[in-house]
């Protein structure tokens, strides 16, 4: 129980962002157009590519000489490069078809 | 560098992937969303490259090969699909970006020797137990959506009360560990092991008309493990990326249950099972209607409404239905589309088939306008949709879909059937849509009849 109350308290600022981001998401999102779920569904899946920078940041900190964890991470940063560029590839593709038919 | 100067351009970076994914959802402005939060994530990129870390180990050689590999696998995959394959190839970029977020975790553990304190080690442990739930998941709603997984496949015994033990072990074993502060190697596989299963238990049962939830929700979910990554990278940018994509994917969630009227428990914890149950059985003749008569009573037509479904994708039928939309607008017939909000196998499916063949939006019924419009359209053909029509959703309150808004058809004049055979829809649900008197069916597959009927019309 004192370990959470320390960590609360360590990471007052956190728990203040996490908190506003939330509210901040639902009202970003909030009444999107039929048209643009897919879009968004694949945009907002490429975003979650992010995850590519956490494994550049712990594969920095990593041992040379540590093959497990360097492989791991190489691994971690290919699967979320490939979930970023791909998804925002693939909407920009989606996007495109939609303004496309748009200039007629 | 100065870190100052790195923070301010993660704080930018921020601004940026806040302000695209605003543009994002409104029409106009999409494009320059997607790219203003490509801008945002390479600047993330580009400073978590550079940003002073405890070691300097660096090891930039790895990082160096993991984006090219991984950027050129993304590029070509994401040139190459096909707009109808789009369900699955989100739904594979998304257990990618899953696993990516569990090795983090993996990668921290082994680098920390498996213990830390107590929170730290709870977090990087809920961490790699959702990562792993989002990405075995998304592979099961890949490999269901692709067709290689069959649902009969999946049956697993007491899939629901194991479900509930495995999700109550896992939680139990991330506190135990959390209190020690260390983990052994097996205990670390173990926790991996039963994650895989629990994320398998968790999609398995889930099946037919609720894949968009699914795929809607693990998209969730694979947000939440990117922000939970940030926080134990501490990454602002990571974080707020995450929450942001976590709340749009529950966003679509709640829309997706809304237009099934379907609570998200019902979806997850219901009886929506992907095998068929007791239903009752419809009996009746279903009439038969040629093309070349088809495309008479067309050419005569006022109003022609499309309805379309998952089975238009998988007959790469958007193009040729264009076509006929074109035809019979030069003879002065009046032609929409009614989109079922859940038609198909995600969110806004049909709109993307429909956008690749240059339909334009205004054709476009929502179910609302939709469902006024059929009352008074002379024809409606229905190209592969099955469950969205269902009467029995109205009709039959011992049905599995008893309560779902649908595309109502009584009133419809002409409701034409283009279907392969009298199979029941992906639902596993009999449709006494069928049996109606105004219904006529016409078999075989969607492409080549519409084919047909184009042909004869350019006789009429």
């Amino acid at each position: 129980m004192n370990d959470i109350i320390v960590f609360f308290e360590q990471n007052i600022e956190i728990i203040y962002l996490l908190t506003f981001a939330v509210f901040l998401g639902f009202e970003v999102i909030s009444k999107i157009p039929t048209v643009l779920h897919t879009p968004l569904m694949s945009g907002s899946n490429a975003i979650s590519g992010v995850v590519l920078i956490g494994a550049i940041l712990l594969i920095r900190v990593t041992e040379p000489t540590d093959y497990f964890p360097l492989i791991m991470a190489t691994l971690g940063i290919i699967l979320g490069t490939i979930n970023l560029v791909g998804g925002l590839a693939v909407t920009s593709r989606m996007l495109e078809m939609f303004n496309k038919k748009k200039r007629k | 560098m100065n870190i100052v100067i790195l923070d301010g351009v993660l704080f930018i970076a921020s601004v940026l992937l806040i302000v695209g994914l605003r543009k994002l959802s409104n029409p106009d402005s999409a494009s320059n969303g997607n790219r203003l939060a490509a801008v945002a994530l390479g600047l993330g990129v580009l400073v978590a490259l550079v940003y002073p870390v405890e070691t300097q180990n660096n090891n930039y050689l790895y990082i160096a090969f993991g984006i090219v590999v991984g950027g050129f696998i993304g590029i070509i995959s994401a040139k190459k699909v096909p707009m109808t394959a789009m369900p699955e190839m989100v739904s594979l970029f998304n257990g990618f970006g899953g696993l990516s977020a569990a090795l983090i975790s993996l990668v921290w553990m082994v680098n920390y020797h498996f213990s830390g304190e107590a929170t730290e080690l709870g977090i990087v442990l809920l961490n790699l137990f959702l990562g792993l739930v989002a990405f075995i998941g998304s592979m099961v709603a890949y490999g269901k959506l692709s067709g290689r997984l069959k649902d009969h496949h999946l049956k697993i015994p007491f899939n629901k009360v194991l479900n509930i033990i495995i999700l109550l072990v896992t939680v139990g074993l991330i506190v135990v560990f959390s209190f020690n502060g260390y983990l052994s190697t097996p205990q670390t596989i173990l926790f991996i092991v039963l994650s895989l299963f629990y994320g398998i238990t968790f999609v398995a049962p889930i099946g037919g008309a609720d894949m968009p939830v699914v795929i809607a929700s693990l998209n969730a979910l694979t947000g939440i493990t990117a922000a939970i990554s940030g926080i134990i990278t501490d990454n602002k940018l990571m974080l707020l990326g995450g929450v942001l994509v976590g709340s749009s994917g529950i966003i679509l969630t709640l829309l997706m249950c809304k237009a099934m009227n379907r609570s998200v428990l019902s979806v997850f914890f219901g009886n929506f099972s992907a095998t068929k149950g007791a239903e009752n059985q419809v009996e009746g003749n279903a009439k038969e209607i040629s093309a070349s008569n088809l495309a008479i009573q067309l050419a005569y037509s006022q109003r022609v409404c499309i309805i379309p479904g998952y089975g238009m994708a998988v007959a790469q039928a958007q193009k040729i239905v264009k076509e006929l939309e074109e035809n019979l607008e030069n003879k002065d017939v009046e032609f929409k589309y009614a989109i079922h909000p859940v038609a198909g196998r995600m969110p806004g499916h049909m709109n993307v088939l429909l956008a690749e063949a240059d339909v334009s939006y205004d054709k476009l019924l929502d179910l609302d306008e939709a469902n006024s419009y059929l009352e008074t359209t002379d024809v409606a053909i229905v190209v592969g949709a099955n469950d969205v029509v269902n009467p029995s959703a109205l009709e039959d309150p011992s049905s599995k879909i008893y309560g779902m808004p649908i595309l109502k058809l009584s009133k419809t004049n002409n409701v034409i059937v283009l279907k392969r055979s009298m199979n029941p829809g992906y639902a596993g649900i009999q449709n006494p849509l069928f049996f109606k008197d105004n219904t006529k069916m016409l078999f075989g597959d969607a492409k080549k009849s519409i084919e047909i009927i184009l042909k004869e019309l350019k006789d009429v």
